[in-house]
């Protein structure tokens, strides 16, 4: 049975003046899903994040979410739907408390004392609740931002950079924070961010977009094991072990040779029988690196190199 | 909906920039009161020197409702001013701020949002305008006494004193009428921009501008003069001739209403169709 889709975007444009900002973009987020939204600046991002919420709209296509167009169903929509968009700005005048309450109120959470102090609480905010949030670090609002993203606990949550701004610990802590609310709270995330080693980790589907227009899209691990890795192969006799790998299919794999390493590009399965070939033949293997991450990945599809 | 009119109100009333109006207008009140408390009496009697020898001048001329209605006729000109203050404030700000972001993408209808922040916008412009009756009326009222009012605006009126309190009540009824147009045109301008000191110089320049036409003596001007709701905005000393002629009073509330009406109906498909880029 097909899973739920939360999210399906149709043909999905927008046009400003001489500029298209999106293209025809295609997606479908499914319920469970940790789906990372990958793509340079200026690749439509933040334009398709504020289509999905309604701040804009598009100029062609269609956007559902739990599958009922957000045109019609606006409200009834972002009533399932906690968000950030780009930089958590608040009324910077007032408190967090008093953020979280005008916030939530209006999303028609519960805004007893009790749950705003344990929303803040879940954010490491609570010491601050009656700070205003003017006084706040940015990656004290970025936390403030998920909390009022979370506090009317959406079934969708939708996050533009959330860790922008955070140090180490706080970026971990936001990260399994998601996680949680993924695997524990069976939330759907909708992940943009820029920091890829980040959608790497956390998230089970992606897109990569750009110049507004999807460049791949699929399971994380899958899009990456079906693609070549370039591999570091250090050996202690490079020139035995060029000659092995010239007299095997391989040789036309080398990418580069160097000092005592050789760089090749290969597909997972190779990497392990190329190991087994060069010390069947004594040839000593020091290290096999596969310098392959969604960080080159990433480039070289936004760079066009590889689809 | 109440909600929502309770959290405007609440960003209002807790941001700085709301007390500068209610600051800035006790000042001046307060300045004005003293000069006149100081230099009062050369002042009524500069203005009653060619009556001396007409009539018989007896009683507190210079009294709380002189000074109340001086003060309403001189500052006339800033009180929009200090309206605009915030009314500019009520949409652009949130888009200075980036909090359309948060505001737009809860579960609340962006018509929803334009009325209360309307609603809130005036009842801002009532409490102000109660403010302004208090220190300008009531205090002169407390400092000066009481007494008949005599005004020398298209000849000489004299009313007696307790025939003056409704008269004040009128004339403050429809002066909210008016500031809230003025009000209204700054609101539309801020559904416009995305920084607050536009809305301020925009419904600023289009009052001076509207004010100037007022003057320029052109049979053309002349023509549509009526129709420009500046020419409008002073009715509320319509309450201080004898008989007050109350058709005028009707016409010129029905013209104001009118254009707040339809300021507020541009605001609204502004903000409906607006793409929220900031």
């Amino acid at each position: 049975m097909e899973k739920e889709k939360i999210i399906e975007l149709t043909g999905l444009t927008k046009k400003f003046k001489n500029l298209t900002a999106v293209n025809n973009l295609n997606l479908n987020v499914y319920k469970g899903d940790v789906f990372g939204f990958l793509g340079p600046n200026g690749a439509g991002k933040s334009t398709t994040i504020r289509m999905m919420l309604s701040l804009i709209k598009p100029t062609g296509g269609s956007i559902k979410l739990f599958g009922k167009p957000i045109k019609e169903e606006r409200i009834s929509i972002l009533r399932r739907v906690g968000a950030i968009v780009e930089k958590p700005d608040f009324y910077l005048y007032l408190s967090a408390y008093t953020n979280l309450e005008i916030l939530g109120k209006l999303s028609g959470a519960d805004v007893s004392k009790k749950h705003i102090m344990a929303t803040l609480e879940t954010v490491g905010l609570e010491k601050r609740h009656n700070s205003k949030v003017k006084t706040f670090s940015h990656g004290m609002k970025q936390r403030l931002g998920l909390a009022q993203a979370l506090m009317h606990d959406p079934e969708l949550i939708i996050l533009d950079e959330p860790t922008t701004g955070l140090d180490p610990q706080g970026m971990k802590e936001v990260r399994d924070l998601i996680l949680f609310l993924s695997s524990e709270k069976g939330k759907t995330i909708f992940l943009s961010s820029h920091i890829l080693r980040e959608v790497e980790i956390i998230a089970s589907r992606m897109i990569i977009i750009n110049k507004g227009t999807a460049q791949v899209e699929g399971s994380v691990q899958e899009l990456l094991n079906a693609q070549n890795i370039d591999v570091t192969i250090e050996v202690n006799d490079p020139e035995k072990a060029l000659r092995i790998i010239n007299e095997t299919v391989w040789k036309d794999k080398i990418k580069s040779v160097k000092n005592d390493t050789i760089d090749m590009s290969l597909d997972k399965n190779e990497i392990s029988e190329l190991n087994k070939k060069l010390v069947q033949n004594n040839v000593e293997v020091h290290a096999l690196i596969p310098s392959r991450s969604l960080e080159e990945y990433f480039l070289k599809i936004t760079e066009g190199e590889e689809k | 909906m109440i909600q929502l009119i309770g959290i405007e109100l609440r960003k209002i009333f807790s941001k700085w920039r709301t007390y500068i109006a209610f600051l800035a207008i006790t000042l001046l009140i307060f300045i004005i009161q003293i000069s006149f408390f100081v230099g009062g009496k050369q002042y009524i009697h500069a203005l009653t020197q060619n009556l001396k020898g007409l009539f018989y001048i007896t009683g507190n001329l210079l009294n709380g409702y002189l000074i109340g209605n001086l003060i309403l006729n001189g500052l006339f000109v800033q009180i929009p001013f200090l309206i605009v203050l915030v009314g500019g404030d009520l949409l652009a700000g949130e888009a200075t701020a980036g909090t359309y972001r948060m505001l737009l993408t809860r579960p609340v209808s962006r018509t929803k949002v334009i009325f209360s922040k309307f609603i809130a916008g005036n009842i801002y412009v009532f409490l102000f305008l109660v403010w302004l009756a208090i220190v300008s009326l009531g205090l002169s009222l407390v400092i000066f006494g009481s007494g008949d009012l005599i005004l020398f605006s298209n000849g000489i009126t004299i009313i007696s004193a307790n025939d003056i309190l409704w008269r004040f009540c009128g004339a403050y009824a429809v002066a909210y009428i008016g500031m809230s147009t003025v009000f209204t045109l700054s609101f539309l301008f801020s559904s416009l921009v995305e920084n607050a000191l536009g809305p301020l110089v925009a419904t600023m320049s289009v009052i001076i501008i509207f004010f100037g036409l007022s003057i320029v003596d052109i049979d053309f001007l002349r023509q549509i003069r009526p129709y420009l709701f500046t020419s409008h905005l002073n009715i509320w000393t319509e309450f201080f001739n004898d008989p007050v002629d109350y058709s005028e009073v009707f016409k010129s509330s029905a013209i104001l209403l009118g254009h707040t009406v339809v300021f507020l109906g541009a605001s609204l498909y502004i903000f409906n169709k607006k793409d929220i880029l900031s």
